[in-house]
């Protein structure tokens, strides 16, 4: 697989009333042809602002500091803005959690699919809607000329999120980043939209950036994954890596905490106590050290960079961690408990 | 987890026939009267001391359930018994001694404590209401229940935008645990939370069902989470419970298609298991609760449809012991 995008030290903030939000704070990372990665953290951990920053569809108040976005090549934030549609719905798709406000609740889905294909295609619009009607059939949406003249209240959730996926891949975009997109829905709506990205994947080799609070829904989809915590990539792995050897505390609390549809009765969940630090300020230590069961003094005083991990099955495993957490976890089974 | 001594196997709430239906107007003036089937026959029962899951789709009436149940809906028919009362029925001056036993956790934390009012008033409002403490007491147990869910009982003066949702949803169940309540309606508790401060809600839950011998309904979509936390496990399905069961068999052996199809949707968080796994994905979404399809409401998405399905509404029986069905294949 050759390298698709690079994102290097990207660093966002946000202007509020008492200073700065620093929501990303020099994230770094690789996404080849292809392949699926997916990030994961909790809310306010800068997954969305990270995705958000990549096509510089930021809030007003937020600004990109520093850093680059290579995609093929190209770096994403010194493009003028004419330059950027292109890119964006062109060589970039993307999905968004909630489908609901998504889409224009007063023009019909045909006007709002065709959109993308008149600007990035250059089609006609006969052309566009045909293309339009076979794209909706494609996502799983039958007798799609006559559903092009409905408006999105006539979909259900599950449908528009598959109207979202038929408009973000219409321009066959190199990347897809799909931003909580199954978050909003019912689990068995989750599963088959799900199934359909995979499929369409498969079929097109389009990359896929999924960004998740959910894990299990990771181990379905993804080649590797990212986890970040308060804007930093805490670790990174392949997917099987993350599950198996995770190597960060904070991936291994969140591993902890997820109640197994397999049923070990009566254990309890392992937990990681308090909450999130604030992101008023850069910290200059771990910025995990709070909640973390495995502290020791330099993480009060220095930050740990993201590093490859000792022994690990693949090289491409990095975790930002001060204590090689592999001989402590051993001594207490395998899990973290922390209790409040 | 639950009390196995004989003396606490005993029921708690026993449901009979509820049913709910609300009246809507449709169209775009409203022109058209119609029925919403939020809730349509539904039995079960609650024994003292254990956890009851309740899960189903959104739509499915799992949360109209609930508040039917607590008679904060009035139901169309149906009755519920709490202990050997009947509670359906009573007037609102009868209803309130039994209310300090049955108490509810919503979803929301956000929107269900007043942002004016200190969360030492909000968990400090049941006792006043039900004479448990004058207006200006109460102050220690509001201490002691601060305490039991894990705050600080400083905190008592402060509001609730000073905290996170967590500790939100801890003030809540301090609030719900004031009057000393027997049994709690636990409405999606942990669904609007991350997952990490998700699994500190179910472990506090858990210890304080432990410590005070609680009985819960819990209301959820997220199957782990039910089989973690429940004793028994009731799946509804627009508006009807499909199918109920001590939880490891309904989920190890699940007899109704909807069942069987919901578990196969929920992902498993193992990457090698779910590239194995196989993936049979349920067509279609849930229909519509105001025209339910006749007879069996699963029959148009259901694999195993056969000929009655469409037009008798399947019994809902014991096919073993504790193992209730309501389908027409098994």
């Amino acid at each position: 697989m050759s390298e698709l995008l690079e994102v290097q030290d990207l660093q966002t903030r946000f202007k509020v009333r008492k200073g700065y939000v620093y929501a990303v704070n020099g994230v770094s990372f690789r996404l080849e042809e292809g392949e699926t990665l997916a990030v994961v953290g909790e809310s306010g951990c800068g997954k969305s602002v990270t995705m958000l920053s990549l096509v510089r569809l930021l809030p007003p108040a937020g600004r990109i500091e520093s850093g680059q976005v290579l995609l093929r090549g190209d770096d994403l934030l010194a493009l003028d803005q004419r330059q950027l549609r292109d890119v964006r719905g062109g060589q970039v798709g993307m999905i968004f959690q909630d489908p609901m406000t998504s889409l224009n609740p007063f023009i019909n889905i045909g006007t709002q699919m065709a959109e993308p294909l008149l600007y990035h295609r250059g089609m006609s619009k006969k052309d566009a809607l045909a293309r339009s009607a076979e794209l909706l059939e494609m996502v799983g949406i039958p007798d799609g000329v006559a559903r092009l003249r409905e408006y999105p209240h006539q979909f259900s959730g599950g449908m528009r999120q598959r109207v979202m996926i038929a408009m973000a891949m219409s321009c066959e975009p190199s990347v897809l980043i799909a931003d909580e997109p199954t978050t909003a829905l019912d689990v068995t709506i989750q599963a088959q939209i799900v199934e359909l990205v995979k499929e369409l994947r498969d079929r097109s080799g389009v990359a896929v950036i999924w960004i998740t609070h959910d894990l299990s829904v990771v181990a379905g989809i993804a080649d590797r994954v990212i986890v970040m915590y308060a804007g930093y990539i805490v670790e990174e792995a392949p997917v099987d890596a993350i599950f198996e050897d995770p190597r960060h505390p904070y991936t291994v609390g969140l591993l902890g905490a997820l109640p197994s549809l397999g049923g070990e009765t009566g254990t309890r969940l392992t937990t990681i106590g308090g909450a999130p630090p604030d992101l008023a300020e850069l910290p200059t230590f771990c910025p995990f050290h709070t909640r973390c069961p495995f502290v020791i003094d330099r993480c009060r005083s220095e930050n740990p960079m993201l590093e490859p991990v000792s022994g690990a099955s693949d090289r491409g495993h990095r975790a930002a961690c001060w204590v090689d957490i592999r001989g402590v976890t051993e001594q207490t089974g395998g899990t973290v408990a922390t209790e409040q | 987890m639950s009390q196995t001594d004989t003396l606490n196997d005993r029921t708690l709430v026993r449901v009979e026939g509820l049913t709910k239906h609300f009246s809507v107007r449709i169209g775009a003036y409203g022109e058209t009267k119609a029925t919403v089937h939020a809730l349509d026959d539904v039995s079960f029962t609650v024994k003292r001391g254990e956890t009851l899951g309740l899960v189903g789709e959104s739509g499915c009436g799992k949360s109209t359930a609930g508040l039917t149940l607590l008679q904060l809906h009035t139901p169309t028919s149906g009755k519920v018994f709490f202990e050997d009362t009947e509670v359906t029925g009573l007037a609102d001056k009868e209803m309130r001694p039994l209310r300090q036993k049955m108490q509810i956790i919503f979803q929301d934390p956000y929107s269900t404590l007043s942002p004016r009012m200190t969360i030492g008033n909000a968990i400090g409002e049941p006792l006043w209401l039900h004479n448990l403490a004058t207006e200006q007491g109460g102050q220690e147990r509001i201490a002691e229940l601060l305490g039991q869910v894990g705050l600080n009982p400083a905190f008592a003066f402060r509001y609730p935008h000073e905290f996170s949702g967590g500790q939100r949803q801890r003030v809540c169940i301090a609030r719900a645990l004031a009057c000393e309540p027997e049994f709690i309606v636990c409405d999606e508790p942990i669904s609007a939370l991350d997952v990490s401060i998700q699994a500190q809600i179910i472990n506090l839950l858990q210890d304080l069902q432990e410590a005070y011998h609680l009985t819960y309904l819990f209301i959820a979509h997220d199957l782990a989470v039910v089989r973690h936390i429940s004793d028994r496990v009731a799946v509804m399905y627009l508006g009807r419970v499909v199918e109920m069961a001590p939880k490891d068999r309904l989920f190890d052996n699940p007899l109704h298609p909807y069942t069987h199809a919901l578990l196969q949707a929920v992902p498993v968080p193992n990457p090698r298991q779910e590239r194995q796994r196989e993936h049979t994905v349920i067509r279609g979404n849930v229909p519509s609760a105001i025209n339910p399809p006749s007879g069996c409401r699963f029959h148009p998405r259901c694999p195993l449809a056969f000929e009655p399905c469409d037009h008798v509404v399947p019994e809902w029986r014991e096919v073993e012991s504790d193992h209730w069905v309501a389908c027409h294949a098994v």
